[in-house]
């Protein structure tokens, strides 16, 4: 489904939110999702003329200056201590971060 | 002393006349003083400051300062890593955490010998134009505590305006420093894209952000400028080149002489949206310049109109991957999840990134996330960077024309508290100004015009220039602030109302 544009509002549902919050990593309950998902739809149709405004010919910008692939000398520096690296982990164990089970039971 | 420039007090020090201890502990007292009423600082570092002062100091009795700033201090913008100090951006996820490291604009700040008083408030990962957004709750405006101090960078701007540092960092990625700037009548500057490093500094739109000097005056921008730009290996969009002379170009713009510059006043930047008082003290700002010499006309940016939209794809499609790291599992919260044994990583992700994240930082992700979704990508993200395009090719077209470019950094002066917190897209419009220079990566400033008759609040006048020519913007931000102090017989902080002290 094409973004819709011009007299059209850009409508974006529950639904939809629900999703993208899923693909983002965040929980989002009812209360949320109610008061984010009108919101959203209003941002939307705000940005939707963009689609209009280009033609096809116009190169994409995605730096303002442009750039060019920077190399440095393969040298040692001084680098973080693994405790200075930890000191800020939720959790750690054995001098590593401490996660929580990365699969499931059926894995 | 406190209500001095940095300069001032720079030259202060050099000739014996106070301490950097004095200075710091002036401030430090000013801060214990108005800070319950202002909430400019999210973290007051005391004794690190007398520390970082008795060193300077030490070095001054020596004969051997580190920099002409050495021993005048300053507050930093909660975005920016402080080895030691806590850095929150604004925002609970983060809440706690110590970084390891500095950033390059912070090691730069050490070694040049200023004491860092502590770290701002912010909307949270700075997003936002009011400082409403920071989980740490809001930062008031000095001029009228009802009132937001601009965002993101609102504590920065609330701090210097306060006179509870003479200097601050700030950062700008759609007006972030020039915003709070105009509304509490101080100065804010976005260096040129590349022109300070970013790193240390934690990303909301990688190609958006800038670091810059938040402060009194142009001359005191200028000279803190010279001290956190230039480049850094670290930084691998950081431009190899020296910088231009800013301080030399703030001097030399104060004698308020602008004969043979050309100033272009953009079309889009006016009518519809701006406040009456807005446009009146920016046209007289104007004049002010003709009668100093300038040649100014009006140009026309035809795609700055487009500027809005572009910018809010761009910007929370580039969020929406940054704030990716925040996965609760190397640093920062961890939540999780209610009701359930032996939650998943991915689960405890997403209940702390529920907990953790503010609304408009979830309204950003969100947005970021659909216009990078598949099907809606060319749509959104390939559209937005060809007017991106369109916008640098009006502003090559209009320094084709002039010098630097005008408008009013901020289309009103400052809203209340609470006002446009749950209108996003009425929030948004606050940065239509300032946004293209971030698009095309040109330096801005933005300087005090004076109060708005109507509401008796700050305006602000700002310069635009083509890149790498910062220097430009400097001249003339000097010269427009030499010619409106002498109209007003004083800088415009004169007028700052007394400040309640809790």
């Amino acid at each position: 489904m094409p973004p819709t544009t011009g007299s059209g509002r850009a409508e974006i549902t529950r639904d939809e939110v629900r999703h993208l919050a899923d693909l983002a990593r965040i929980d989002l309950d009812d209360a949320e999702l109610d008061h984010l998902a009108p919101q959203l739809s209003v941002i939307l149709d705000s940005v939707a003329s963009i689609a209009e405004v280009a033609a096809d010919e116009i190169p994409p910008t995605s730096h303002a200056i442009t750039l060019t692939n920077v190399f440095r000398d393969d040298v040692v520096v001084p680098s973080l201590t693994a405790e200075e690296a930890l000191r800020g982990a939720p959790a750690q164990e054995q001098q590593r971060f401490e996660v929580p089970r990365i699969l499931g039971d059926e894995q | 002393m406190i209500t001095r420039t940095a300069a001032d007090l720079a030259d202060a020090l050099a000739a014996g006349e106070t301490t950097s201890v004095d200075l710091t502990r002036a401030h430090l007292d000013r801060i214990a003083e108005v800070d319950g009423g202002i909430h400019a600082f999210l973290h007051v570092d005391e004794e690190g400051a007398l520390a970082q002062a008795a060193e300077s100091d030490a070095r001054r009795a020596a004969g051997e300062p580190a920099s002409p700033l050495d021993g005048v201090p300053i507050a930093v913008k909660d975005v920016l890593a402080t080895r030691g100090l806590p850095t929150t951006c604004g925002s609970k996820i983060l809440e706690g955490w110590i970084p390891p490291y500095d950033a390059t604009v912070i090691e730069r700040l050490r070694a040049a010998g200023l004491p860092i008083l502590g770290k701002t408030n912010m909307d949270e990962f700075a997003m936002g134009s009011s400082t409403e957004h920071s989980a740490y709750g809001p930062t008031h405006n000095p001029w009228d505590p009802e009132r937001i101090p601009g965002g993101s960078g609102g504590g920065s701007a609330a701090a210097v305006a306060a006179f509870e540092a003479p200097l601050a960092l700030g950062t700008d990625t759609g007006g972030s420093i020039r915003q709070p700037g105009a509304v509490t009548g101080t100065v804010g500057v976005k260096p040129t894209y590349g022109g300070i490093s970013r790193y240390g500094l934690v990303a909301m739109a990688n190609s958006l952000d800038q670091v810059g000097p938040v402060t009194r005056s142009v001359l005191d921008s200028a000279l803190l400028h010279e001290v956190i730009g230039g480049h850094d290996p670290r930084d691998s969009t950081s431009i190899d080149q020296p910088l231009p002379g800013l301080v030399d170009a703030a001097r030399r713009g104060a004698s308020g002489d602008l004969t043979g510059v050309r100033i272009g006043v953009v079309k889009e930047l006016s009518g519809e949206g701006y406040q009456a008082g807005v446009q009146q003290r920016f046209d007289e700002a104007v004049q002010l310049l003709v009668g100093a010499g300038a040649e100014v006309v009006e140009v026309s940016c035809p795609h700055f109109v487009h500027a809005l939209a572009a910018y809010y794809l761009i910007m929370p499609i580039e969020a929406s991957s940054n704030l990716a790291r925040f996965d609760a599992m190397r640093y920062g919260l961890r939540v999780a999840p209610a009701g359930i044994d032996d939650p998943s990583a991915e689960q405890v992700m997403r209940a702390t990134r529920e907990a953790g994240f503010g609304d408009e930082v979830k309204r950003r992700i969100i947005i970021g996330t659909y216009a990078l979704s598949s099907g809606y990508y060319d749509a959104y993200y390939g559209q937005a960077q060809k007017v991106r395009t369109l916008i640098s090719r009006d502003f090559e077209a209009a320094f084709a024309q002039v010098d630097v470019l005008a408008s009013p950094t901020s289309p009103t002066t400052a809203f209340k508290i609470g006002e446009k917190l749950d209108d996003p897209l009425a929030m948004y419009l606050n940065d239509v100004a300032t946004i293209p220079a971030n698009l095309a990566g040109v330096p801005g400033i933005s300087v005090p015009a004076g109060l708005a008759p109507e509401d008796g609040l700050p305006v602000g006048l700002q310069f635009l220039a083509p890149a790498l020519a910062d220097d430009r913007v400097y001249r003339v931000g000097a010269a427009a602030e030499a010619l409106l102090e002498k109209q007003w017989g004083a800088p415009l902080l004169d007028r700052l109302p007394e400040v309640a002290t809790k």
